[in-house]
């Protein structure tokens, strides 16, 4: 069973499910994924999707539903007949093995002749930018240098998919920003059709063709990053997005989807995420760098100061209204804890969400 | 200047660097024990065994042992049982916790394996004698449902002697061989089947490979456990033939002849042959991977 040998157009979950006990995991999940795209799988821990690549690789049953590679079902294959490469969160490298033997593993249990298993694992680490560190074994690399040996592995079998669980978590900030990189470079080189299973959104959003937000086990959206990072479809998402202030207030007006709330005793306006009329509890989003201290008046929130930090070129402070609702806002300049501020709310960039 | 204090304190501090502290004391009833009832007595014999009963020199006894058949063929009868023992000890408990590692219900199955470790060896091969003999269960059923003509010999025997030894180490060396395969990462056998390899290929690329070093220790522990084999090679073996295992000759010679240089002299050769083949095995031990079974990063 060789999938590789013959490219496809498309890799399809329909309503791919998975239980444990009483518990759902995973819930209908259906998407379709085209060849040589980068889709990025994204939620918070629990959300199912390491439960969903693992299901896609084969380590895990599925419960219900199915995935297919054009026509041909594959949910019923064994991992090793599937045919895809696949990088863990820690590596799992074979610590007995050198990083040639890691790399040519796949094609030595395809029974591929020697001098092609050679040459492919050299190209591979060229690849990968490991040249010359063939000989040695895991242990003697660095947690950057294992992770290019285990993405060099799994795309030595020139797999028609590649699935990656979480391959940056276990590395350092910047090692990590430098990794990103190489990961989007190398997809960029071979095409490889990718799954990439994060809980960050950065890394899905510089990442990936199309990003996927799973929440509770199920898709909540489906979009390219600008779409995602714009137009949240759903509050779990837009939290997701960055979206941390989160105002709870009544609907007074509407005008296209230009919507005003009354929030905390003032009124302000937003752009209406969802179907909402006057009368209507609502929640209005807003970024931290949409927020900002401005000169009392309409569209702002008096608020108290209550923490302020640097961040490079800019401040963000957290600060209180005198109902109790948490602000977090952006400052050109230093703003004095316990100081009173009037905060403006860009209205083109806040959302509003049924509450 | 001189604050006694001082001095006491830093003392005290140099001893902490090396790991000596209060509870270090705890160590000197273990260290006592050692010393007296095991580097002692082994002492004793050993200078005993060069101090033969009938005199001829200090090798006396030695010469007589390795001239004298009916003694030195002991050392080949007691391997004879305690390798292959050792080995079929690791066969089986291999995969049954290869097997047992992925169940729920791993306790209980794993309590149920470890119980014959309870009994004891004599209980074990009394048990044996009644089920392996002429009159037996086994024997029995073998006959009546026509496998067999006449009872099996199976007691007074070799096989008595080895069905009962590996009853005994089995669930010592699968204990062993548990702990070592659940210390292998899982991720590495998902890794290994999402790049190809079937069961076979998992088992023999990486779960063996791994295991080897533990395997190594797991065999040498049995194996001097096995060595050392003396009730059942009495009660269910032929004593005075295929299964007169080293112990026995040593105690014939303690409690038979009096001859304790002589029993010390077989005792110190027992000694060396366990020695030499553990020594033989954790040399072959030495030539496979034996770092780190985790897969990368936890």
């Amino acid at each position: 069973m060789q999938l590789a040998s013959h490219p496809f157009k498309e890799l399809r979950l329909d309503r791919m499910s998975r239980t444990f006990g009483a518990f759902n995991a995973l819930h209908d999940v259906s998407l379709s994924i085209r060849k040589g795209e980068f889709i990025a799988l994204l939620g918070p821990s629990g959300c199912g999707k390491s439960t969903a690549l693992n299901c896609i690789a084969g380590l895990l049953a599925t419960t219900d539903g199915g995935i297919y590679i054009d026509e041909k079902r594959i949910d019923q294959l064994k991992p090793e007949d599937r045919g895809f490469g696949m990088v863990f969160q820690n590596y799992a490298l074979f610590p007995h093995m050198t990083v040639n033997q890691n790399v040519g593993f796949g094609l030595r249990m395809r029974n591929v002749p020697k001098a092609e298993i050679a040459q492919k694992v050299e190209n591979a680490l060229a690849l990968v930018r490991l040249q010359g560190q063939g000989h040695k074994l895991p242990g003697q690399l660095s947690g950057g240098q294992q992770q290019r040996v285990a993405i060099a592995r799994a795309i030595v079998i020139e797999p028609p998919l590649v699935l990656m669980d979480e391959p940056l978590s276990n590395l350092d900030a910047k090692l990590r920003l430098e990794m990103r990189t190489e990961i989007r470079r190398i997809h960029n080189q071979l095409g490889a059709t990718t799954i990439y299973v994060t809980h960050d959104q950065d890394e899905a959003l510089s990442l990936a063709d199309r990003v996927v937000v799973l929440r509770e086990g199920s898709i909540r959206q489906v979009g390219v990053p600008h779409e995602l990072y714009e137009k949240p479809a759903h509050i779990d998402v837009a939290e997701f997005m960055g979206f941390r202030n989160h105002m709870p207030g009544k609907v007074t007006g509407r005008t296209g989807d230009r919507v005003t709330l009354s929030v905390a005793g003032s009124t302000i306006a937003g752009m209406a995420s969802e179907d909402v009329k006057p009368g209507d509890d609502a929640i209005l989003m807003a970024r931290g760098d949409d927020i900002a201290a401005a000169k009392a008046g309409p569209q702002t929130l008096a608020a108290t100061v209550e923490t302020i930090e640097y961040r490079g070129r800019e401040f963000v402070g957290t600060a209180r209204t005198a109902d109790g609702l948490e602000l977090i806002f952006h400052s050109p300049t230093l703003t004095e804890i316990g100081s009173r501020i009037s905060l403006s709310v860009n209205a083109d960039r806040a959302l509003v969400f049924a509450a | 200047m001189t604050d006694p204090d001082r001095h006491k304190n830093s003392l005290r501090q140099r001893l902490a660097l090396h790991g000596i502290d209060g509870v270090t004391l705890m160590l000197l009833p273990a260290l006592l024990f050692v010393l007296g009832v095991f580097v002692y007595p082994f002492l004793y014999g050993l200078v005993l065994s060069f101090q033969p009963l009938e005199g001829g020199g200090a090798l006396a006894n030695y010469k007589k042992f390795f001239s004298d058949p009916f003694l030195y063929n002991t050392i080949a009868a007691t391997l004879r049982l305690a390798v292959p023992v050792s080995i079929i000890g690791l066969i089986f408990a291999i995969p049954i916790a290869l097997r047992v590692r992925l169940l729920q219900r791993q306790r209980l199955l794993t309590t149920i394996l470890v119980l014959p470790v309870t009994l004891g060896t004599v209980l074990v091969a009394e048990g044996l004698l009644n089920y392996l003999g002429p009159q037996g269960w086994f024997s029995r059923t073998l006959m009546f449902i026509g496998m067999v003509d006449s009872p099996l010999k199976l007691t007074n025997n070799y096989w008595g002697v080895f069905v009962s030894l590996v009853i005994t180490v089995f669930p010592f060396t699968f204990l062993l061989t548990l702990s070592y395969i659940t210390g292998i990462d899982p991720a590495l056998e998902q890794a290994a089947a999402t790049h190809g390899a079937s069961s076979w290929q998992r088992f023999r690329h990486v779960m063996l490979p791994l295991l080897v070093p533990g395997l190594a220790v797991a065999f040498c522990l049995t194996f001097v456990q096995a060595f050392a084999v003396f009730p059942s090679a009495v009660l269910l073996g032929a004593p005075s033939g295929p299964t007169r295992v080293i112990s026995i000759a040593a105690a014939q010679a303690a409690f038979e002849q009096y001859d304790d240089s002589m029993a010390s002299s077989i005792a110190m050769i027992m000694a060396a042959v366990q020695l030499l083949v553990v020594l033989g095995v954790l040399a072959i031990r030495n030539m496979f991977y034996r770092g780190s079974t985790a897969g990368g990063k936890g």
